[in-house]
């Protein structure tokens, strides 16, 4: 009970903060959908880190550790530590530059005007929503699993899903970027501050992690976990490929235009691994240690299931089950209120798809110019309360774990986005007919992914390669093949 | 060289030599490949500040802000 009024208070001060930040708002656009290009430099930081962390970073890394050990920090964590702030540092930057020069507000904007398209810019419109609401479900599955566990059960998954789907959406209606990105800032201090305490609690639980480490090598069952002996290399290798996925992800991009200075950028490029190595480091350890938490009824069911079927089972709320069991009940609701507030980073996906369709459709195709400023924001709020909506009533019934929905979908989708960044940017050859062919292929592609069998790969590879380097091919022959935007357009981006 | 650092820094990410053995545990409990990983992401870190003092693009910020179209 005490810990449930904890993680009840912690929504109350963000649903607060959200409201406090509506009170700052001018009833610009640019205001609500990017906080007027004036975020602060830590807040920056944190928020664009808190953005990226969501209820795949925290439970649906220790429910993969649960199933397939140490090789989940190599999976994802690692090689994000690495891929995420070159592209931050070398596309963000240059996007950042480009919404301030040319007022842009989201990356469709950029792609109509530097190649000079319209429907085109409607396609990647359409596609860029599609691969982000399945990430926006995770929030709502991961916010009904914490509640859920958190209170013993007496909060149903569709009560907690519902109760943290209309937090999001409340703040996010009223307090616009501003709201999003100082709540963001205040989840993610939350979380790496009681993430440290979750681990050594639980850690003193279980008798300490050196006990525990030695009981999992001894057993020949799950020894295998704490290496990577049956893990593919060729699988391995191909999970590089899904950081890439971040800039093409709108709400990043997005973020990226909310920067008072460039300069901002220089702190988020260093800190970013060392956060992402304070929040997953303890994430995989739990999940994996979490194998020999055998007192635990419900772990021990899970360990049940994977003994007889020789298959993954889904573990997404392992390290809550570890937090309620080994954590005193105060104790539990601070630390249940820090994952919530990774888990509730959907909030930043919810307003990019608002911004997005109030700039790109319903701007784009003068219902702006029409009903003027206050409908396009009046526009986006119901677009936030449709798609949270929408993502909740899916979340009830989706069978995937978080860790599966979010790479199958999500990050191969937007990974094989991501060659059209580079081409905006960087090429000036690049031609809006070989952005249509990449953005067919990549959609192509994610709908024959949803009627692939589980694991499908392509000579040992993941989907997310071949979709790639089929979408950065595709853009480059295509892209020679056709006419070029006028030089005049072309010299605008190019100046610098 | 910056380029070279990185698909270094790329390539080293495929640790194949820590692939079959979870010995030493690092701290007790760090499995080798865990720890390495871990060793990996730090090391990131000291490359991004390297490469924000070596490749950052200062001239962008003076054409984004020179005459705001």
């Amino acid at each position: 009970m005490t810990a449930t009024l904890f993680v009840l208070a912690y929504l109350c001060i963000a649903l607060y903060i959200g409201i406090f930040a509506f009170r700052r708002e001018r009833g610009q656009a640019e205001d609500y959908f990017l906080a007027g290009r004036a975020i602060g430099p830590w807040v920056f930081v944190f928020s664009l880190f808190g953005t990226h962390m969501t209820a795949f970073a925290i439970l649906g890394s220790s429910g993969h550790a649960f199933n397939f050990g140490i090789v989940t920090f190599g999976l994802m964590a690692s090689s994000s530590a690495l891929i995420v702030p070159l592209c931050l540092l070398f596309l963000g930057t240059r996007l950042w530059a480009i919404g301030k020069k040319f007022g842009h507000i989201t990356p469709v904007q950029i792609f109509r005007d530097r190649w000079e398209c319209g429907h085109i810019g409607t396609v990647i419109f359409f596609l860029q929503a599609a691969l982000l609401v399945p990430y926006i479900i995770i929030g709502v599955m991961g916010g009904g699993t914490a509640l859920n566990v958190i209170s013993g059960g007496a909060i149903p998954f569709w009560a907690g899903g519902l109760l943290v789907a209309l937090v999001v959406m409340s703040y996010v209606f009223f307090g616009g970027m501003r709201g999003t990105a100082w709540v963001n800032s205040f989840q993610t201090i939350l979380f790496l501050t009681f993430g440290l305490a979750a681990v050594l609690i639980i850690s003193n639980g279980m008798g300490g992690f050196s006990a525990v480490a030695e009981k999992l090598l001894a057993d020949p069952k799950t020894s295998p976990l704490l290496s990577r002996e049956k893990y593919s290399p060729l699988a391995f290798f191909s999970y590089t490929f899904n950081p890439l996925s971040a800039i093409a992800f709108p709400h990043i991009a997005i973020f990226c235009l909310t920067a008072k200075k460039m300069d901002q950028f220089k702190k988020t490029v260093i800190f970013y691994p060392l956060c992402i190595l304070l929040i997953w480091l303890p994430c995989v350890c739990l999940g994996l240690f979490a194998n020999s938490a055998t007192e635990i009824p419900a772990i021990a069911a899970k360990l049940a299931e994977k003994a007889a079927t020789a298959r993954p089972v889904v573990a997404d709320d392992v390290m809550l089950r570890l937090l309620a069991h080994y954590a005193p009940e105060w104790l539990a609701g601070m630390l249940g209120a820090g994952i919530m507030a990774a888990v509730m980073a959907s909030d930043s996906q919810i307003l990019a798809l608002s911004t997005m369709f109030s700039e790109d459709i319903f701007t784009f195709y003068g219902a702006h110019e029409k009903f003027g400023q206050k409908a396009q924001i009046a526009t986006g709020r119901l677009f936030v309360v449709l798609v949270t909506a929408f993502a909740y009533f899916t979340a009830l019934n989706a069978k995937a774990s978080i860790f599966d929905l979010a790479v199958q979908f999500s990050f191969a989708g937007f990974s094989a986005m991501m060659p059209l960044y580079v081409a905006a940017l960087y090429w000036k050859g690049s031609t809006k007919w070989g952005a249509l062919a990449a953005t067919l292929w990549a959609a192509a592609c994610t709908v024959g992914l949803f009627f692939a069998p589980r694991g499908f790969t392509v000579y040992g590879l993941l989907p997310v390669v071949p979709m790639t380097l089929g979408s950065a091919l595709l853009i480059w022959v295509v892209s020679l093949l056709t006419p070029k935007p006028a030089h005049r357009t072309v010299s605008r981006y190019f100046s610098v | 060289m910056i380029v070279l650092l990185v698909v270094l820094f790329y390539l080293l990410h495929q640790d194949f030599w820590n692939w079959t053995e979870a010995r030493p545990l690092f701290f007790g409990f760090l499995p080798r490949g865990l720890f390495y990983h871990a060793g990996y992401t730090l090391s990131s870190a000291g490359l991004m500040a390297w490469l924000v003092r070596r490749a950052w693009p200062a001239r962008l910020e003076a054409w984004a802000e020179e005459e705001s179209e």
